[in-house]
């Protein structure tokens, strides 16, 4: 940054391109951004830009760029890896004014957006049209499709219909240097490199996003769930993988381990079996012939493989009931302790039980209690472990443990992000994952966009020093010596 | 580290050295839409075989000289199935090369795109350096989504050595319909019934006939054919195959093959010559001696872009242009796998 510069200076030259009130310089109006979804990371950013057209955009990019300042997109702030926390000398750039829905095209079946419209503002933007946008995260009343695309989050039907970056179909953004770009098209591709599945998921790195097109999906005309109970966490596993083995692809496939379901249980009251090691919750939708027919073969293979309880919803409130102590369960594990600390690892499905099960001993070695909650179609776990900040030394084991476990997914093959982003949490873990070339890949990748490294910096991609002061190790194509040896 | 791959390894980096072109060898059956320069081969069809594959996780890890056929035998044994339903253009057609082109069958527009169905790569970049992105696991977020990068990039930014993909298991029925309509009132048709909850897996257009196949539980598909009525076709498969390899009526035309990309509902394009419209309205074939600027504004106005697809020369295919801004970022996402320039001269940026 240029050190001429004092904050006064910067506010003024950007308050001509910004409405009155678009330019926030004292530390009261910066409070709320100081953090996003993972509140244990805080900082006052220097000062917050609310535009609300593109051109102001990219005059403030333009400056920015110009004046060496580094800049830090946010949406919603949702994120729970730290990936919108401020950059105590650079601007946060507030997204949230861009709340526009553009253009809704029922027949081609998109919508363009703004990138600060909430995720479930599309599907409810579209509902009397019959169509929905199908990536659901659950925070997808408050976050943001703009977030949606930088982090190509997921939600719990995703295994099915895809992720954000299989329902975007355009984005435009600017790049660090103003200049506006287009990636991807109306139609189902466009020329020249994949640009828009670089953008996706690239954590604010690459350019700010826009406008979003997506695609929309006609409505299921039925769904309904099972709820199945198992008094082993193995047999729950093993259910999962016999339900895809046997060409099912369920609408949504969620596990909770036994804490987690008595949370769950004791916060929304969802008749859970308290007595169960593992819940599975399965989905089925489409016509309601698909949906009968799959759900007596779901409900033969869920028994074959030894559930002591099986439930079907038997209406549109008992299905929502189910989900409701999924979708909950995140605040339902917060009342059981001050503090938790959501991990979001993925592994390859058949390693679930087993993986659990270390992370039960890590729990004792850590004196850390864990809670469980999956995304067991993908194999997309969320381990939630409980601490209280106020105790000594206590967050620093929290975080030692969680870097255990995200290791330990990458040592079954799988990855220390399934969807909710490396940001600033897990950057020592990108050492585990990758080699020392293929980061060095990520930030050449990064300067193809912003050669002077102002847009987010610090995040995602670590230096190779910060690697080598880490000291993690990089474990080469996700192979240990014996992968056919047990480790468990 | 295996034979093969070092010694691939080893070609690159002395290639890279002596900054001589090399151009990536898969089965050559894209040789008449693409096809690389360079005085040395590097000969993808030598790294072949599985690496890896689980059923139940639906993921499948193969070396990527590894041909289309056997994945797809292997794949049938176990009841699953490319989802993207690749088109071959030849019967040794490798996955290294297929996903190198980006092509996508008569499926895509239903379930997705082969970027949509890659996890995760392992390359061989233009410095030989060997590198792995994304993973074998549905979803994934550590880094840039590099591995999806590369499908469609023609080679020009390294190797595929190894590729990891999302199967889907086999629809248990499917069935074909067809009707006799305008091209006007198919459009429309293809449009609309993408918005209903019907088990669509593909649709075509052609000389006044709208077909569509229906794809799933048995049940749903019977439901969706009296919803729909028209006419079952009982050569339905035969014809899909000839759809996905272009070898239906008309691609063989003497003129130039244009494939347009556009938004689904665009309205006709116009252009005599139309061979086939498929993807829902979303891919047009014109056979057209017509100005490329001519059909590449088309396309565009239409939300698109357009391509020479046939009849065109190879060595230097006739893609759509890009805008300044996005053509740097090209370049400069080129240099940053290839700085020398020597995978697939030709085909660049
Ligand atoms: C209770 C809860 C439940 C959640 N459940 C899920 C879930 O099920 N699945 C899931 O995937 N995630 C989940 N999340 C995480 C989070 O909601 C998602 O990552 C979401 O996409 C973030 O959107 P946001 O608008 O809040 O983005 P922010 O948090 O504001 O930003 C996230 C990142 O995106 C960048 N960014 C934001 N807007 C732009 C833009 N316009 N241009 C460029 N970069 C931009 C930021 O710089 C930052 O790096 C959950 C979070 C919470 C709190």
């Amino acid at each position: 940054m240029s050190v001429s510069l004092t904050q006064a200076q910067v506010a003024a030259a950007l308050s001509q391109w910004l409405p009155p009130g678009a330019v926030l310089t004292n530390p009261e109006d910066l409070r709320p951004f100081e953090t996003d979804g993972l509140t244990a990371y805080r900082q006052l950013p220097w000062m917050v830009l609310l535009p609300q057209t593109e051109a102001q955009v990219q005059s403030i990019l333009k400056y920015c760029c110009e004046h060496h300042i580094p800049v830090v997109a946010r949406g919603s702030g949702t994120g729970l890896s730290g990936g919108a926390l401020p950059h105590a000398q650079g601007v946060l750039l507030s997204m949230a004014r861009f709340m526009g829905i553009l253009d809704i095209d029922p027949l081609a079946r998109t919508a363009r957006v703004q990138p600060g419209v909430r995720n479930l503002a599309i599907s409810e933007a579209v509902a009397p049209m019959g169509l929905y946008y199908a990536p659901d995260p659950s925070s997808q009343i408050a976050c943001s499709i703009g977030g949606n695309v930088a982090e190509n989050s997921g939600g719990v039907h995703c295994l099915k219909y895809g992720l954000t970056l299989h329902n975007v179909l355009k984005v435009r953004a600017v790049t660090m240097a103003g200049e506006l770009i287009e990636l991807g098209a109306q139609a189902l591709d466009g020329p020249g490199y994949d640009l828009l599945a670089l953008i996706t998921g690239s954590e604010g790195l690459l350019a700010v996003i826009t406008e979003v097109t997506v695609k929309l999906l006609p409505k299921p005309q039925r769904a309904q769930a099972i709820l199945a109970a198992f008094d082993d966490i193995e047999k729950a596993g093993h259910a999962v993988a016999q339900i895809i083995a046997q060409g099912i692809i369920p609408a949504g496939l969620e596990m909770m381990d036994g804490p987690a379901t008595r949370a769950a249980e004791a916060f929304v009251h969802a008749s859970y079996p308290l007595e169960a090691e593992a819940v599975l919750i399965c989905e089925s939708d489409g016509t309601p012939e698909e949906v009968s027919d799959e759900m007596g073969r779901m409900k033969a293979i869920l028994e074959a493989s030894g559930a002591i309880e099986i439930r079907y919803s038997q209406d549109e409130a008992e299905r929502l009931k189910f989900w409701a102590g999924r979708k909950a369960a995140f605040p339902a594990v917060g009342r059981l302790s001050p503090d938790y600390y959501c991990i979001d690892g993925t592994i390859p499905r058949r390693f679930l039980a087993p993986v659990l099960k270390r992370i039960y001993e890590m729990s004792r070695e850590f004196g850390l209690e864990v809670a469980n909650v999956f995304h067991a179609g993908d194999g997309n776990l969320h381990p939630l472990i409980l601490f209280d900040a106020a105790k000594e030394g206590e967050f620093e084991r929290t975080e030692a443990f969680a870097g255990k476990i995200l290791e330990l997914c990458v040592e079954v093959g799988g990855t220390i992000t399934g969807e909710h982003g490396v940001g600033v949490e897990k950057i020592n873990q990108m050492c585990v994952q990758f080699s020392p070339e293929e980061l060095e890949v990520f930030r050449a990748v990064k300067a193809a966009f912003d050669p002077q490294g102002l847009l987010n910096p610090g995040k995602a991609i670590p230096t190779l020093h910060r690697c080598a002061e880490w000291g993690g190790m990089h474990v080469h194509h996700n192979q240990l010596p014996h992968p056919e040896l047990p480790r468990f | 580290m295996n034979a093969i791959f070092q010694s691939l390894q080893d070609q690159i980096r002395s290639a890279h050295a002596l900054q001589l072109p090399l151009r990536i060898g898969g089965g050559g059956s894209k040789h008449f839409w693409v096809r690389p320069q360079g005085s040395q081969v590097l000969d993808m069809r030598l790294y072949t075989g599985v690496v890896d594959y689980q059923p139940s996780e639906l993921v499948l890890t193969v070396r990527a000289g590894t041909s289309l056929s056997d994945i797809e035998h292997l794949l049938d044994q176990q009841g699953q199935m490319l989802g993207f339903e690749p088109p071959h253009f030849g019967p040794d057609a490798t996955i290294g090369g297929t996903l190198a082109c980006g092509l996508s069958g008569p499926r895509r527009a239903s379930v997705g795109s082969a970027r949509d169905f890659v996890l995760g790569v392992r390359i061989l970049d233009g410095l030989g350096r060997d590198l792995s992105f994304g993973g074998r696991v549905i979803k994934n977020v550590a880094g840039f989504d590099v591995s999806r990068l590369m499908v469609g990039a023609w080679g020009t930014l390294g190797a595929l050595m190894e590729v990891s993909l999302k199967v889907l298991p086999k629809p248990p029925f499917e069935t074909t319909l067809e009707w006799a309509m305008t091209e006007l009132e198919a459009l429309e048709s293809m449009n609309q019934w993408a918005g209903q909850p019907l088990p669509l897996s593909a649709t075509s257009y052609q000389n006044g006939r709208l077909r569509v196949r229906l794809s799933g539980a048995e049940v749903a598909v019977r439901a969706a054919m009296c919803h729909l009525g028209g006419e079952v076709i009982p050569e339905g498969p035969a014809w899909w195959l000839q759809v996905r390899e272009q070898r239906a009526a008309g691609f063989s035309a003497q003129r130039p093959l244009w494939r347009l990309s556009v938004r689904s509902n665009a309205p006709p394009l116009g252009f005599s010559g139309a061979v086939l419209t498929e993807w829902g309205g979303s891919l047009r074939w014109i056979a057209s001696d017509h100005a490329p600027a001519q059909l590449q504004r088309a396309a565009q106005e239409a939300g698109g872009h357009a391509l020479l697809f046939r009849g065109g020369d190879p060595f230097r295919p006739l893609g759509h242009p890009l805008d300044p801004v996005l053509m740097n970022i090209n370049k400069n996402i080129k240099q940053v796998f290839d700085p020398n320039n020597i995978l697939n001269q030709g085909l660049g940026v």
